[in-house]
């Protein structure tokens, strides 16, 4: 075979977003997280466990029902969406931020024949995938403590891989864009913690002051504990907002961790 | 003369490449004017540089010189802002994935996976570098005789040595049966014992035909392995050949030592330079270049072959910037 036709057998081959480029990166998330898999799956149910057993039983004896629902049950449901958050934002913030910097993995796949886009669709859409189905464990937690099955719960993992490819997005966004780890601070605290306290994962959000629900409406997460607590307790028409504006997160998110990774990986 | 009895014995000269230069054949790297600048500063200064195939080039430079912003705007992840590259005949960065996908590269730092198996870092990048599924599993096999750890396969990285993490760096480089290998730096913080066992395995893959382009700052590594030798100074190509012709041609044959308190070296310096000679200070001595010209006006000292390290400091400079 002549060096040409490889070239033009190729050239014909190699595009844009290659399932082969993206499914090799994702190999590799998937060989390194079954040597740790045991620790993120044991804080994913102890953590939740924890939540519930200070809200439902500690505030829970205060707060009879919240929206119809057992205190126990509205937390638990709206948990989700915090065990989401954490999962994808951090992984990635924290993950893609070592990966580049510390253990240089991106030079490598980068010399192989995978391309920026490819190498952040891959990494958030494992995060994705696996925060849905991690976010998962809230749900079934809450179950011990009550919470009766559902059939719309089958489609939570689905909502949760949704936000959680947005959140992931946001995630290498930002960590190509702090120049330091400890930068990350300002991120959580200023950021994230206000978008999980106030996503009605503990409270509703009708309660707040008319801005704050305007400014809800702009908080992905709250969408998603909508939809979640929809999916367990029964859909309603405005779900269709709520899962409109989560993929449209997803969507922008995703672009702008590749238009940033594709600043900080190539000189 | 005592016989050598290296461990390395297997380290062979470099081929005899007397048709290299008439006949230059097709190139597995062509790099025309390239240029690249980090805000004011210009690593790379309009460089020209070929990798006929089939040879080992050696890029040769102080720190700073421009080897590995090189070495990354062939694979680019550095983009030039004037020249042309070809790799295999590829426009980079055009069809860059196209030549990456037949380059093997492997990094000054170590990259590997650490909590992964030898055989799982070599199986993830088969599958990133389009190895076919059922090839797969033999391009793993095969890649892991080459680092020879076929009795490791199955240790973390973090429990191998230094020596074993490189071999397993260049192995994993190897895995798709590249054409070309870029090597940054490969022996770079390497005891001799390891160092030696490494220049083998490139000195094989060369001889099976797999084009190299090897940055260097070891003298030693370049002259044995490399065909031809380009010297980077500041971004730019400053002397182009065979080792030993560039030996011949910028330092001459014999190279004279002298050694003395520095009050007397400084002496020697001067009256060398005034009679004409190359002079390069060499920690604790003078070094008098072309000895073999002298006619007995030089002064006691130590003669010895001139080698490529005189032609590397003559020409990249004694400063240490």
């Amino acid at each position: 075979m002549t060096a040409t036709a490889t070239a033009r057998r190729l050239r014909r081959r190699l595009r844009r977003l290659e399932p082969a480029a993206i499914s090799g990166v994702m190999s590799r998330d998937v060989t390194n997280f079954l040597t740790y898999w045991k620790a993120t799956t044991f804080s994913s149910v102890l953590d939740p466990t924890i939540y519930l057993l200070a809200f439902g039983l500690g505030l829970g004896t205060i707060i009879a029902a919240v929206e119809g629902m057992e205190y126990v049950q509205y937390v638990g449901t709206g948990m989700v969406a915090t065990a989401i958050l954490f999962s994808s934002a951090f992984s990635a913030m924290y993950g893609v931020f070592i990966k580049h910097r510390f253990q240089r993995t991106y030079d490598a796949i980068l010399a192989a024949p995978v391309d920026v886009e490819e190498l952040v669709t891959a990494e958030v859409a494992w995060l994705g995938l696996r925060a849905g189905v991690y976010g998962v464990t809230p749900l079934l937690v809450t179950m011990i403590f009550g919470l009766d099955p559902a059939p719309g719960m089958l489609l939570v993992p689905f909502i949760g891989a949704v936000t959680a490819f947005g959140f992931a997005g946001f995630g290498v966004f930002a960590a190509a864009a702090v120049s330091k780890i400890d930068h990350f601070n300002y991120i959580q605290s200023a950021l994230l913690t206000p978008l999980f306290l106030v996503s009605g994962t503990f409270f509703p959000i009708d309660q707040l002051p008319q801005g704050a629900q305007i400014a809800s409406n702009f908080n992905p997460l709250y969408h998603c504990v909508e939809l979640v607590r929809h999916a367990v307790f029964g859909f309603e028409s405005s779900d269709f907002f709520h899962i409109g504006v989560l993929t449209v997160f997803a969507l922008v998110m995703w672009r702008l961790a590749i238009w940033r990774m594709e600043k900080r990986l190539i000189e | 003369m005592p016989q050598l009895t290296f461990s390395d014995a297997c380290v062979t000269a470099p081929a005899d490449l007397s048709s290299w230069g008439q006949m230059p054949g097709p190139l597995a790297i062509r790099l025309r004017g390239v240029t690249k600048r980090f805000g004011e500063i210009t690593a790379v200064d309009a460089l020209d540089l070929d990798v006929p195939e089939g040879t080992c080039v050696g890029l040769l430079g102080p720190n700073g010189a421009g080897k590995s912003t090189t070495m990354k705007m062939l694979t680019a992840q550095a983009m030039a802002d004037a020249g042309e590259i070809q790799v295999l005949g590829f426009d980079v960065p055009r069809d860059s994935k196209q030549a990456r996908a037949l380059c093997g590269v492997t990094p000054q730092l170590d990259n590997l996976d650490v909590e992964l198996t030898a055989r799982q870092n070599l199986a993830v990048f088969a599958r990133l570098y389009r190895v076919p599924r059922h090839d797969r599993h033999a391009a793993v096999d095969r890649a892991l005789e080459i680092a020879n750890l076929v009795e490791r396969a199955d240790t973390p990285v973090d429990k191998l040595s230094g020596g074993m993490r490189r071999r397993l760096l260049i192995a994993r480089a190897l895995v798709h049966r590249p054409r070309l290998l870029l090597l940054d730096e490969p022996t770079v913080g390497l005891d001799p014992q390891v160092r030696q066992e490494l220049w083998a395995l490139i000195d094989a893959l060369r001889s099976e035909g797999t084009s190299i382009l090897m940055s260097t700052h070891y003298i030693e590594e370049a002259e044995r392995l490399a065909d031809t030798v380009s010297i980077m100074a500041s971004g730019r190509v400053v002397a182009l050949g065979r080792p030993a012709e560039l030996v011949r041609e910028h330092a001459g044959a014999q190279t004279l030592e002298v050694y003395g308190p520095p009050a007397r070296l400084v002496e020697v310096r001067e009256a060398a330079e005034a009679a004409g000679h190359r002079v390069r200070q060499t920690g604790t001595a003078v070094a008098i270049l072309r000895a073999e010209n002298a006619n007995g006006t030089l002064p006691e000292g130590i003669s010895r072959a001139a080698t490529l390290e005189d032609v590397f400091v003559l020409l990249t400079g004694e400063e240490i910037e």
